[in-house]
């Protein structure tokens, strides 16, 4: 927990969206639109919500995080980077040959990487049994995972839904990053997610709806869901715009997976710096 | 020669048992077959440390590596063709890549499972197993075995498959026998031909070399009982003295045993090699027996085998 204000981790999201640009420019690869849409979740979760320490990355209190849509490692990174587990300067290896920030995330090699993903539809599982090892060891930890919408398409997603829900895992939270596009266009074209707030409830979570670029919701979201009364996991829809922050990236299906080319690098770089105190 | 009929899971239910009392970080899972499985066994002494996942094998090993990660020593059972097949990729990607410790065993593997036909049984686990970096593959050779190899799993740090059958066979081994990842054992001393088992049909290794005695040929018998990593010496060591190789196994020739095998040898010695085992072909329902013998997996197979691979010894 942190003492920033609101507006300073707005700063941080529009600081951690920069690097996103600078390390997927550089690598001429990667997700950056997805990315975008999860930078305010991602400044809050790791500047004010989570329990961390950065210098001891194995404390064994410390609240988990698993990010299933592993393709928006860059954010991630950025955030590790400006939370101090490694050098902001190591940014820029990304995708690069014997780098530790690989295209998707890597167990072991990146400190503050808690599960290896990037493969699709596995990452609530694997936070459902971080989440039940810290109710068998009576630990108060609480383990946040975030999901894509897309990848709510995956159907082992509902099978750690039922599943969490049945062992009482109100130590676990999840993140539905609702940006509404995934690789081939529009969410509800491909495979129809909607309504989706229903399926989690019928699955017998508690439902959290926002808006995932006003941080205030998104800090008022965390402390609901992890002051959970009751014996139910939570999910948190957040309802995102993909390449947030960069207006021709915006609600972009083509910057899923490609970075800027070097005409539109610039530009993009100069509306985050804009944007950036 | 054999002991008493005995089958594996009832062995690695028992072992599973031990293993709550001893080892507080064992967690055991299952998907809805514990009664099959055997992790009954440990779900009736540590119900708080069994877990079950319902039909649900993809989520069980998601949950297995995050478990692993946050320090326990998990066994994920189910069958044979659903703990390999169903999710491989979460294998994978959850617990070979990280190098989790996660133990994936499963019981109701080959042919032998019997009369629910080819959906059940696993002829192709140890080769989809075998093909991920990090994952220690294990076959023990009778029930005995399959305790010992348990406890010695569990003290292992990193990924495991384990299969094992669904009948009762005959034991070859002593109650009580010791388990050494990795180690291959000479059953049996012989100067003719290498025959190279796993599982259960290490005991079929036994009965073929007793025929082949009364023809005069002079069969050494290994059971191979890790499959991965290979014990290349072993092979080695014995074929310069032989000759000569049999492998069997209930499994398909493609990317089992019989395929470890070919690659050892054709990487260091010379020599025929036989392999006996499923045919790029599924099963069927039927008679435990009667299949092993439809689809090529006795003692009269090895000799046969035997025979057609000293007849090609240069």
């Amino acid at each position: 927990m942190s003492d920033y204000t609101v507006a300073e981790l707005e700063n941080i999201a529009n600081k951690l969206r920069l690097h996103v640009i600078e390390m997927t420019y550089a690598a001429n690869s990667g997700h950056p639109g997805g990315s975008m849409s999860a930078a305010d979740m991602m400044s809050a979760l790791y500047f004010s919500f989570l329990k961390h320490d950065p210098k001891n990355p194995q404390w064994e209190d410390r609240d988990r995080f698993v990010l299933s849509k592993g393709h928006v490692a860059p954010v991630l990174y950025a955030a590790l980077a400006e939370s101090g587990y490694f050098p902001v300067e190591d940014l820029i290896s990304l995708r690069k040959i014997g780098s530790k920030l690989q295209g998707h995330p890597v167990r072991g090699k990146v400190p503050g990487v808690e599960m290896s993903t990037g493969s699709l539809g596995q990452g609530l599982s694997m936070a459902c049994g971080i989440a039940m090892a810290g109710k068998m060891d009576g630990k108060n930890y609480k383990t946040v995972c975030m999901l894509g919408d897309g990848e709510m398409q995956e159907g082992q997603n509902w099978e750690a839904a039922m599943f969490a829900r049945q062992n009482g895992l109100n130590n676990l939270i999840a993140i539905v990053d609702r940006n509404r596009l995934q690789i081939t266009g529009d969410t509800e074209a491909a495979v129809g997610l909607e309504p989706l707030p229903e399926k989690w409830k019928a699955c017998g979570w508690n439902v959290i709806i926002i808006d995932g670029h006003n941080m205030r919701q998104i800090l008022e979201a965390l402390e609901r869901a992890s002051r959970s009364s009751n014996v139910r996991p939570s999910v948190i829809i957040m309802k995102t715009i993909k390449g947030k922050g960069v207006s021709f990236m915006e609600n972009n299906a083509g910057f899923h997976g490609r970075a800027c080319t070097a005409e539109e690098y610039p530009k993009a770089v100069a509306e985050l710096k804009e944007l950036i105190q | 020669m054999t002991g008493k009929k005995l089958a594996q899971r009832n062995y690695y239910g028992k072992a599973l048992a031990e293993l709550a009392k001893e080892n507080p970080n064992v967690v055991v899972m299952d998907a809805d077959l514990a009664g099959s499985t055997k992790t009954s066994d440990f779900q009736k002494v540590c119900p708080e440390r069994f877990i079950e996942v319902g039909i649900a094998e993809q989520n069980m090993i998601g949950i297995a590596s995050g478990l692993a990660a946050s320090g326990k020593t998990v066994f994920a059972s189910t069958f044979g063709v659903f703990a390999t097949g169903r999710c491989w990729e979460q294998i994978r990607l959850g617990v070979a890549y990280p190098k989790l410790n996660v133990k994936i065993v499963a019981t109701h593997c080959g042919i032998s499972v019997g009369e629910d036909g080819a959906s059940h049984q696993a002829l192709e686990d140890i080769a989809v197993m075998r093909a991920l970096p990090n994952m220690t593959v294990i076959a023990p050779a009778d029930a005995y075995e399959a305790f010992a190899a348990t406890k010695a799993i569990a003290e292992f740090n990193g990924p495991v498959y384990m299969r094992m059958g669904r009948a009762e066979f005959p034991t070859i081994l002593e109650e009580g026998v010791k388990f050494e990842i990795g180690k291959a054992k000479v059953l049996r001393e012989g100067k003719d031909v290498t025959i190279v088992g796993c599982g259960q049909m290490v005991c079929s290794c036994l009965e073929a070399a007793e025929k082949l005695k009364e023809n005069g040929i002079d069969a050494e018998v290994i059971n191979m009982s890790t499959i991965k990593p290979l014990d290349s010496e072993a092979i080695i060591t014995s074929v310069r003295k032989t000759g000569c190789c049999v492998t069997a196994e209930e499994h398909s020739i493609i990317g089992g045993l019989g395929s470890a095998v070919a690659e050892c040898l054709s990487e260091n010695v010379c020599v025929p090699l036989e392999r006996v085992g499923t045919r790029d072909t599924f099963g069927e329902s039927g008679k435990p027996d009667d299949l092993m013998v439809k689809y090529g997996l006795t003692a009269d197979d090895i000799c046969a085998a035997v025979r057609k691979s000293i007849s090609r010894k240069g």
